[in-house]
């Protein structure tokens, strides 16, 4: 039994950062270099594609990778798995619909300036959404989050003289010229997801995040180690909702209507987690692949097939194929096939981090085959282990 | 007097939907799965029950004999073929699963039969029973008498025969139940069919009481997790005695106040138990949740 030849001064952040460096991890370059790369072509996209058909489908696609990475770093990092994210979704629409009704905002850049305010309804709304069902755990939660979109639902149907009831509320469009009307949406609604990604990618590098992650692999460990699990999750749900209410205060505009049963959809919650699911929970590439391969898919059935409900029949038959042929996500999967590549090359060249006293500390759950970890020269005897 | 014929409502109602409630909180008991599908599935049964009665002209409550052996299949065949597989993640993915189904067989429904609001037409669905100035429509009895007959011979399914005693025990704790012998796939496949079974008995008493189309189904799934919720996840008495309460509430509050706000009720109850009992009415707390 090896112990680390402890110094006699405490160790610095950044030697326990060294000692417990994934040792597969792509370079923070090569990663950063990777998502610039996306989002330039992101950027480009509606420049090179100017059809409105298409942008179109492009604008619904950023309104899904906002939300699904907003859904994820929620229900991703606490492994609390939210089936009622449009709830706020509905509060951002409904804010932004009556904030235009009744501050008379003339149709047009100034709709797109109350943004922020629906993000913000829906943050508070998300308050004591979440004092309420974050009292319970697992499948109760999972069924209390769709019980509480429906009481949305409910409500928004039984106070017309609010929300309108099942006439709606209009948002009047914005007179721009139809070939570039779908743009201000496109870009509004990327620069916002990167926003989210940012915080996102923010929150997994914090001590707050890592307080996530415990919650999600052991919430009673995690509260035993002095985690506040109950604001902790709290938090992350306030700003998830923020995020969620933005693309619905988008939605509202672009789409100019806003209707009960659109606002506070179950559907809504089937695509945020399915997306998530199939990218990668838990991830932060995870959710954008999955909204930028699902989200024009599910535009396509939807306009192709909408006239019946035969895009339900495919859409519904898809999931099942998804969920049944990659049920942990493509970025875990790949992930865990490059890893096991990588270390069946360093075992067969003898090259590799395992000189240099790297110890593999897997970051997410342990999700399938592990891969070979590199022995450091000397085993390190983590306390209490 | 009012509030005495709400009680009686409720009563009447509850019966309905402990009948449909059973058969999902007894799926996830066994198998934690939540099945989402449940409210189609009624729907489902409902359609079925129309289809035979109105174009064959068979007797509603002789399509049981029917519609419970197709649904039986059905809910066989999916968890052999869908849920099964699923190895990791598996409440939340046999949820998404489930959805996914319901998504489908509302999509078929839709085609096959359209957005038109359909009732199953029976000679006694409008005549009842007076006692007093109470009033007790016959098609509620039945659906009364017969949900209660039904979750008789569930009684009798649970802890009377062999296969009752596997699948308690495979509720209690599924990897002893295998380490004894049981064959606990077959059973979760039995006992998916036997929820889906009592859902489609209660979508042909739904279908007789209410009119109906595929969209239904989502007022009908929330209001039936909400009584699962409450009567604590995995109880069938639970759920029974907690679709009596919540419809006795929403009944009495309907015809007191209004209609609206009895269904806003329903939903609020849940909040105020879960704010004091996070496990539900009757659920028990668990040891270690995660």
């Amino acid at each position: 039994m090896a112990v680390i030849q402890a110094t006699p001064e405490l160790l610095r952040p950044s030697d326990i950062d060294h000692a417990f460096r994934d040792p597969y991890a792509l370079s923070s370059r090569t990663r950063g270099i990777s998502w610039v790369g996306l989002f330039a072509i992101l950027a480009a996209f509606p420049l090179v594609f100017t059809n409105p058909a298409v942008t179109s489908v492009a604008v619904f696609t950023m309104f899904f990778l906002l939300a699904t990475v907003a859904w994820n770093l929620f229900s991703g990092y606490s492994g609390y798995i939210s089936i009622g994210h449009a709830v706020y979704y509905g509060l951002g629409q409904y804010t932004v619909a009556l904030l235009v009704l009744h501050l008379h905002i003339a149709a047009g850049a100034g709709e797109l300036g109350v943004l922020p305010l629906a993000g913000l309804v829906a943050a508070a709304g998300a308050v004591p959404v979440g004092l309420l069902v974050l009292r319970v755990r697992r499948h109760t939660f999972i069924v209390l989050t769709i019980a509480v979109m429906f009481i949305f639902q409910l409500l928004a149907f039984n106070f017309p003289s609010i929300t309108g009831g099942s006439t709606g509320l209009n948002v009047p469009p914005p007179a721009w010229s139809p070939y570039s009307y779908n743009l201000p949406f496109y870009y509004v609604a990327l620069g916002t997801a990167i926003l989210a990604l940012l915080t996102s990618w923010g929150i997994r590098r914090s001590k707050f995040g890592l307080g996530l992650l415990a919650i999600r692999d052991d919430e009673d460990r995690a509260k035993g180690l002095g985690i506040k699990v109950t604001r902790a999750k709290l938090i992350a749900l306030v700003i998830s909702a923020f995020y969620v209410g933005i693309a619905g205060g988008l939605y509202a505009v672009f789409v100019g209507q806003v209707f009960p049963q659109f606002a506070f959809t179950p559907f809504y919650d089937l695509y945020l987690a399915v997306f998530s699911f199939v990218g990668g929970l838990g991830t932060l590439a995870g959710p954008v692949l999955g909204a930028l391969v699902l989200g024009p898919l599910q535009q396509y059935f939807e306009i192709q097939f909408g006239a019946t409900t035969l895009y339900l029949i495919i859409y519904g038959v898809l999931f099942i194929l998804i969920l049944l042929l990659l049920p942990r996500g493509v970025v875990p999967s790949i992930s865990d096939r490059y890893r096991s590549m990588l270390a069946a090359h360093w075992r067969k060249t003898g090259r590799g981090p395992a000189t240099q006293g790297g110890s593999s500390l897997s970051q997410g759950p342990a999700t399938g085959p592990a891969p070979a970890p590199a022995m450091p020269a000397e085993p390190i005897v983590r306390e209490g282990a | 007097m009012l509030v005495v014929q709400g009680i009686i409502d409720g009563i009447l109602a509850g019966g309905l939907y402990a009948l449909m409630g059973s058969g999902l909180t007894l799926v996830f008991g066994v198998m934690e799965v939540i099945n989402f599908a449940q409210g189609i599935i009624v729907i489902l049964g409902a359609y079925l029950t129309y289809v035979f009665a109105t174009h064959i002209g068979v007797d509603p409550f002789v399509t049981l004999l029917i519609t419970i052996p197709i649904m039986f299949a059905l809910g066989y065949g999916v968890y052999m073929l869908l849920l099964r597989p699923i190895k990791r993640d598996r409440v939340i993915m046999s949820l998404l699963v489930m959805y996914a189904v319901a998504v489908v067989i509302e999509g078929c429904l839709d085609l096959v039969f359209g957005g038109t609001l359909v009732q199953v037409s029976t000679p006694y669905a409008t005549s009842s029973i007076h006692v007093g100035s109470l009033v007790f429509p016959d098609i509620y009895l039945m659906a009364f008498g017969l949900s209660a007959v039904l979750l008789g011979v569930l009684y009798v399914i649970l802890y009377r025969t062999k296969f009752g005693r596997s699948l308690r025990a495979t509720t209690q704790n599924t990897t002893a139940a295998k380490l004894v012998g049981i064959d606990v796939d077959r059973v979760s496949a039995t006992t998916l069919g036997i929820g889906v079974g009592l859902g489609a008995a209660g979508g042909m008493l739904y279908g007789m009481t209410a009119s109906f189309n595929a969209a239904s189904s989502y007022d009908l799934i929330s209001r039936l997790l909400v009584i699962v919720i409450l009567g604590g996840f995995g109880s069938v008495w639970g759920a029974m005695a907690a679709a009596i309460i919540m419809l006795v509430i929403e009944d009495v509050i309907s015809v007191v106040w209004s209609p609206v706000w009895g269904q806003t009720i329903f939903y609020l109850v849940l909040a105020a138990v879960l704010l004091f009992r996070p496990q539900g009415l009757f659920g028990r707390r668990m040891a270690r949740a995660q």
